[in-house]
């Protein structure tokens, strides 16, 4: 029998990947849109906290109750803030408090999570029934009792993080271990336990990289959900109140009756500032949802 | 050499059916284009056939050769990026393909039934299967009593071997054989012209598998019904076809009897897949098909085949792409081997 | 399902309240601040009780946070008050108790919460279901857009805004309260109507930013469902698109869906409360709100429990909805 050598079937030339991932970018455009307006955003603080004098975020630092002008761009409040640079200094406590809660709760999720799946027994059962019992627990309403359990000058912007952390692993925890599960049971886990690879080379080598897309979606949810938690805390008065938090500032302008008093620009403008924050980072959550779970992938 | 040859071909076919009837399913000319990111892939090439009432087709061919295609073609399931370019369909009396797309819904079933692959997944896991056969009557015939539709679910049930009782129950409560028994009794169920049966039975047990083509036969008698029976066993279709189509690469190569096939296949790539069987005299001995299926985005040039053929390596082969012909006898291949007049020229 | 899922069941919801009760019975004593000593002194410093009300006061206090007994012993007190729904006495408004607090607040927050979960979760099911599917018209589909732009929005910034904008620019609707000042509540037709006026703009805040999740979660399944075969079957089948879609296509992909809200239930009360409380409608939201102000903190413990009590046993009821949607669950 005749072997034909030449029988390969001529390989589909593959466009390079720089092509695909802007061609990727423009079916999804959420993402884009979201990781645009999260750069202007942190242009804005970054570039501000350069120009700014820090001072004026705080009480007694301006002209009280200013409506917006050339010389206060955003007005300032009853007590005297310049609303411009709060929003500079507040958006970048926001973003601080996002990311170490949003990175605690991600890496406390990401080893409780690969030690439960990997290890499996009784280590699994604990974990995932802590998990469990403690998800429908409305997280916000324990923060409002460990928050108001704290003297009030304990109150700053990094035990803020560390309260919405602490009630913010156990998503990361079940996403994390319910890949791992999936993953160890894939050929390529087999292939490097039959080849003799420690545990720790094994997760660190070959399930780690494959699960990078599935920990970042889970980070940046993170980030929105610690965001938001400590927005509902300093809305209701438990933040640190000194701050220019965008929470605080709210909470504030609420106290002082604002509305009633002719001081629109007082809560709408850190409200604007919230909405482009945590609309930015659902657009790139679901964005990253989308690359780490091709089956929600738009059909185009 | 290009011949405009539609009319004559036509004619052709036509004339191979020694039947005096006439054929219930005609099938002119169906072409499918998937555009892909990557490119056009034609995956039905200008495809033609016909099939009698009564008849059994087996449709044989390796994955990716358009068997599939073919069936959801037929049905004018085609989703996009696919697309049906041309053709015809034409089920008793009438073009499928030109119908609105309200009467093409209620012809599926009705006048062209599609048993499917994976009758594992195919039933609705939160509907009884009762509510799922009776909903395919109540879209098709207006004017039903409950009892007459009751009576058309028990009759089609007891004729697939199952319990009438089956219809109170869930998918889950089923075996994967009687499921794919259920999904045989909903294609029944308005005795259409034609069956269509994709892998039936690929993912059953080996004995499963028997009594399910048992079953299709059975049923395919008492309505009278034309059969398309898609699948890879060679073996399983053997017993329980009539002809046999060999598809490779979007075309039809090879179109005879399943007694002429076994026997004496004419196209190259029939003669691999045939010889590729096991049997008595070569247990052991397998000859796979050197080389591998030809991607549909980059066909090879002239006939698709030449790259794996043992003769295709003349400039013919390469260049030229083949036209079905019709040997002596109605047997229908698309080869260069046998352009004149069936007499294979080395 | 069989007897051991529900004790199951049972035993979950158990566990769920107790771990609440237990973080809310410890934090507060794991911090150097002792809240009930400072509030306490604090009213007995404006004199406002009479001698026999503080005595009464401290007997309360010591019954359900009782600072003289050992621990453990306060633990299980506290557990077994917890049991007989007495959170003790409110510090603000006293002589009410914790649960008296809450029952007053409580048909409010009710109202408010079913009508915009119950809308919320229909609208932005129905519209996933659309947007996904299809065969569905264009403009159909296009409806989902904007509220899939809302869904980053907190509720209480919408609710800012759309004071702003309806309340005080258009002047539509009222801008807060549960009824006009002066109004004398009574079963009327005008009461009820000025009633239902104070309330279009909490529900709309509540409403307009949680439909695009259920939109989103929802797009997904059903894009899901879409690929599934028995969809595809339906099809070759003959059956109309709205058959499909309806037996086929929803009904499969609701199944998650109903899991979702089960999970979103924290977030949707969270969300209600704070709302309210920004509106000042009479309810829990307010409640809460005027406890941390005032620094009630038996109301705010009681609070905090109550609703995870009310979410575990939604929780419960909805896992027992649950087979009744789906057969293979009814059989495990």
């Amino acid at each position: 029998m005749t072997i034909v050598s030449n029988a390969a079937p001529d390989i589909v030339r593959q466009p390079s990947n720089v092509v695909l991932f802007f061609r990727y970018l423009r079916r999804n455009k959420g993402l884009a849109v979201g990781v645009l307006i999260l750069v202007a955003l942190t242009l804005f603080t970054v570039i501000g906290m350069f120009v700014v004098n820090p001072k004026h975020a705080y009480p007694l630092a301006a002209a009280l109750k200013q409506p917006p002008s050339l010389k206060y761009p955003f007005g300032t409040d009853f007590f005297g803030r310049n609303l411009l640079v709060a929003m500079v200094i507040g958006m970048w406590q926001t973003a601080l408090i996002g990311l170490l809660a949003g990175g605690i709760g991600t890496l406390v999720g990401v080893v409780l999570g690969f030690t439960s799946a990997y290890f499996g027994g009784w280590i699994d059962s604990v974990i995932r029934t802590v998990c469990q019992i403690l998800t429908p627990i409305p997280v916000l309403l324990i923060q409002v009792v460990v928050a108001g359990s704290l003297d009030k000058r304990d109150v700053t912007i990094f035990t803020m993080a560390i309260i919405v952390a602490m009630l913010a692993w156990m998503g990361p925890t079940l996403v994390v271990r319910a890949q791992v599960m999936t993953m160890k049971e894939r050929q390529f886990v087999s292939v490097a336990k039959l080849s003799g690879v420690s545990d720790m080379g094994i997760i660190f080598k070959e399930i780690l990289p494959n699960l990078l897309p599935f920990i970042a979606a889970s980070f940046v949810g993170q980030v929105f959900g610690a965001v938001f938690a400590s927005f509902y805390l300093a809305v209701l008065g438990l933040g640190p109140l000194r701050e220019p938090l965008l929470g605080n500032l709210i909470w504030a302008a609420q106290s002082q009756g604002a509305f009633f008093n002719g001081w629109w620009w007082w809560p709408l403008i850190p409200a604007f500032a919230m909405i482009l924050i945590l609309g930015a980072l659902a657009l790139v959550n679901m964005g990253l949802d989308e690359l780490a779970n091709p089956r929600v992938r738009r059909t185009e | 050499m290009t011949i405009d040859s539609t009319p004559l071909r036509e004619k052709k076919v036509g004339s191979a059916n020694r039947n005096v009837t006439e054929p219930v399913l005609r099938v002119e000319g169906l072409e499918v284009t998937y555009y892909t990111d990557l490119g056009r892939a034609k995956a039905l090439d200008d495809v033609s056939f016909t099939l009698n009432s009564g008849e059994k087709l087996g449709m044989v061919g390796e994955s990716g050769s358009g068997k599939s295609t073919m069936a959801l073609a037929m049905m004018r399931m085609i989703k996009p990026p696919g697309r049906i370019e041309g053709g015809k369909v034409i089920v008793g009396g009438t073009d499928l393909m030109s119908l609105p797309e309200r009467d093409m819904r209620k012809a599926r079933l009705n006048k062209i039934a599609y048993i499917p692959q994976g009758a594992m997944n195919s039933l609705n896991p939160v509907m009884r299967i009762g509510s799922q056969m009776a909903d395919a009557i109540k879209s098709h015939l207006t004017g039903e009593t409950k009892s007459s539709i009751e009576d058309r679910l028990s009759h089609a049930l007891r004729s697939v071997d199952l319990d009438p009782g089956v219809a109170r129950m869930y998918p889950h409560e089923l075996s994967g054989g009687m499921k794919q028994r259920v999904c045989i009794a909903i294609g029944i169920l308005l005795q259409p012209n034609v069956i269509i049966a994709d892998e039936p039975t690929s993912a059953l047990d080996v004995v499963t598998q028997r009594q399910v083509m048992e079953t299709i036969t059975r049923v395919q008698s008492e309505i009278n019904a034309a059969v398309i029976l898609i699948g890879h066993d060679m073996g399983l279709m053997a017993q329980a076809v009539d002809k046999v189509a060999v598809m490779y690469a979007g075309r039809l190569v090879e179109l005879s009897t399943v007694r002429e096939m076994f026997t004496d296949p004419k196209h190259p790539y029939s003669q691999a897949l045939i010889s590729s069987l096991p049997n008595l005299d070569n247990k052991g001995v397998f000859n796979g098909i050197p080389g591998l299926a030809p991607s549909l985005l980059r066909l090879p040039s002239g006939c698709a085949f030449h790259p794996r053929c043992p003769h295709g390596q003349r400039e013919l082969q390469r260049s030229v792409r083949p036209e079905a012909r019709i040997l002596p006898g109605g047997r229908m291949v698309t080869c260069h081997l046998y352009d004149e007049e069936g007499h294979a020229h080395e | 399902m069989n007897v051991k899922v529900i004790v199951k069941r049972l035993l979950f919801f158990v566990l769920v309240v107790w771990a609440a009760s237990t973080i809310v019975f410890f934090v507060p004593r794991l911090s150097t601040r002792n809240a009930i000593r400072e509030r306490f002194g604090e009213l007995a410093r404006s004199g406002g009780f009479s001698p026999g009300d503080i005595e009464k006061l401290i007997e309360s206090m010591n019954k359900s946070f009782g600072l003289d007994k050992p621990l453990l012993e306060q633990y299980w007190q506290y557990l077994n008050n917890i049991v007989h729904l007495d959170f003790g006495y409110s510090l603000s408004k006293y002589p009410s108790t914790v649960t008296e607090v809450i029952a007053q607040a409580l048909p409010w927050t009710i109202g408010l919460l079913l009508v915009t979960t119950v809308l919320s979760f229909v609208i932005g099911t129905l519209l996933g279901a659309v947007s996904a599917w299809p065969r569905a018209p264009g403009w159909l589909r296009g409806i989902a857009t904007p509220f899939i732009l809302l869904t980053g929005v907190p509720p209480v910034i919408m609710g800012i805004l759309l004071v702003f904008f309806i309340g005080f620019r258009l002047q539509w609707l009222p801008l807060g309260g549960a009824y006009s000042p002066g109004v004398v509540p009574t079963w009327s037709w005008p009461f009820f109507f000025d009633l239902m006026q104070h309330q279009v703009l909490p529900a709309l805040s509540l409403i307009l930013g949680s439909v695009g999740g259920w939109v989103l979660s929802m797009r997904g399944m059903g894009i899901t469902i879409q690929g599934e075969d028995y969809v595809n079957y339906a099809e070759h089948k003959g059956l109309s698109a709205g058959r499909i879609f309806r037996d086929y296509y929803l009904r499969n992909a609701l199944l998650p869906q109903v899991t979702g809200l089960a999970l979103a239930l924290g977030t949707v009360i969270t969300s209600a409360v704070v709302v309210e409380g920004l509106f000042g409608l009479p309810g829990i939201g307010t409640a809460l709100n005027l406890a941390i102000r005032a620094n009630d903190f038996p109301v705010i413990y009681g609070i905090v429990i109550f609703i995870t009590l009310a979410i575990a046993l939604l929780m419960l009821i909805l896992e027992f909805v649950y087979p009744l949607l789906d057969p293979r669950i009814r059989d495990s």
